[in-house]
């Protein structure tokens, strides 16, 4: 088992949770995952009434949404939001890794993300690569909601 | 020595009563002696996040399939899993998961390819338990390693490869999956596109027959009666036929597989758990589609 991770392109919140996980044993692995599960955060209200915007990600066995808003000035900062069952907590886990890595990033240094970033976890041997699938689903649908909505902040 | 069957009156008109225990059976039995309890889920983290006092996880994916070829674990690799699990070949297994026990069924019918002994259910599976509000714990035990005897697998009499399958066209066959799939308007099961098939349809001849139509709304298996109109008068079976069950990965038939063996007394049920990610991907077998089971 490796003991260093491929941080290459990844952003430092990110890099910094791929090196716990890759430090860490197989077990350790699926415990940090809960814990990610754990306090993956609260669907806001806005949200919970109006789930018909947020975006079910086909990848996962499991029901989550999300949904992406990009701020607005040189920054735009990008706030994800995710919508995933207690009884689905691997799927909570990815959605909570992504919170951690990437909400609060710019819309470029999210896009800039490589699609790989699900494999540097370590994860594949802890949980099976057919379940990580999920997290990659989860990443690419982020980054496509990210480029819309950019792009349509750009033409307002 | 064997822990003593369920005597629970909603069991007794099952086929093998024995293969069933009820959530008072087991909550009154936690502690007994030569009981191990398992839990088995798809998704691997649920049981981290609580499960019944003293239960073991063993997971389809990580524990039960080898991970390079596409087959179950050898006898070596199951004696090891089971002898960390504190499970000796006379311990009586209790096996219980979510999704109505979907994967539960499919850990005990890996658990019969190696022939043990006394392993039963939890009616109505994890969703009851919790549902009556009965413990759970995240505290994992630590089981002191047991002997479990090395056992060659025997996919002899549980299990259908694509060859016999292919014998066997022109007998009963039973498909397990949603309907959509059964007509072959999916490549995959709805939410699970990544178990996909180039092909979609049936096997000629199957009847379709979604696996859940064996549970109750509350998540516990239907009646006796339920369970033959269903399987008996509507998909035309009979006890002494031979039969063939699949699905997309052999899971969800695993529980149509203990529904007919242990419930109505079937004596010949084979899973073919090659299912529709073999056939539907198979060069030059034979497809059907649409809603009728069409012939060979």
């Amino acid at each position: 088992m490796s003991t260093t991770a491929d941080t290459s392109g990844l952003p430092a919140a990110f890099a910094e949770i791929a090196q716990d996980f890759i430090a860490a044993s197989k077990r350790e692995r699926l415990d940090l995952l809960l814990e990610f599960s754990d306090e993956l955060p609260e669907l806001p209200h806005r949200f919970t009434d109006d789930r018909d915007s947020l975006e079910q990600v086909d990848e996962c066995q499991s029901p989550v949404f999300l949904t992406v808003e990009v701020g607005t000035g040189d920054a735009a900062p990008v706030h994800l939001f995710f919508d995933a069952p207690a009884e689905a907590p691997t799927t909570r886990g990815f959605a909570g890794i992504l919170h951690a890595g990437l909400d609060g990033l710019s819309a470029d240094e999210v896009l800039a993300v490589p699609d790989d970033a699900p494999m540097r976890l370590g994860l594949a041997e802890a949980v099976s690569p057919l379940r990580l699938r999920g997290m990659v689903g989860m990443l690419s649908r982020i980054k496509r909601q990210v480029r819309l909505r950019s792009a349509a902040a750009a033409t307002r | 020595m064997p822990v003593p069957f369920d005597p629970d009156a909603q069991l007794v008109s099952y086929a093998h009563p024995e293969r069933l225990v009820t959530t008072q059976w087991l909550g009154d039995h936690l502690d007994a002696p030569g009981l191990v309890v398992v839990e088995s889920d798809e998704d691997v983290l649920l049981y981290d996040t609580g499960h019944i006092p003293g239960s073991v996880k063993i997971d389809w994916h990580l524990d039960l399939n080898d991970s390079v070829t596409r087959d179950y674990v050898d006898g070596e690799r199951f004696a090891a899993l089971m002898s960390a699990a504190g499970i000796s070949r006379d311990t009586t297994i209790v096996v219980y998961g979510d999704k109505f026990n979907w994967w539960a069924a499919y850990a005990l019918w890996v658990f019969s390819l190696f022939g043990h002994p006394d392993v039963r259910l939890l009616d109505g599976g994890r969703a009851a338990w919790v549902g009556e509000g009965r413990p759970m714990t995240r505290e994992v035990p630590s089981p002191t390693p047991v002997g479990y005897p090395v056992v060659e697998r025997d996919d002899t009499v549980l299990r259908a490869f694509k060859d016999d399958v292919l014998a066997h066209l022109g007998k009963p066959l039973i498909d397990v999956r949603s309907p959509g799939e059964y007509s072959g308007e999916l490549l995959h099961m709805p939410d699970y596109p990544q178990e996909g098939a180039m092909r979609g349809g049936h096997i000629p001849g199957a009847a379709s027959v979604p696996w859940a139509q064996a549970a109750a709304e509350d998540g516990r298996f239907r009646s006796r009666d339920e369970l033959e109109h269903i399987y008996l008068e509507s998909a035309g079976l009979s006890p002494d036929d031979d039969v063939v069950a699949y699905c997309r990965i052999g899971e969800r038939s695993s529980h149509t597989w203990f529904v007919l063996t242990y419930l109505l007394g079937f004596e010949k049920v084979r899973n073919y758990d090659g299912s529709w990610t073999e056939w539907g991907n198979a060069v030059r077998v034979p497809v059907v589609q649409g809603t009728e089971p069409g012939s060979i």
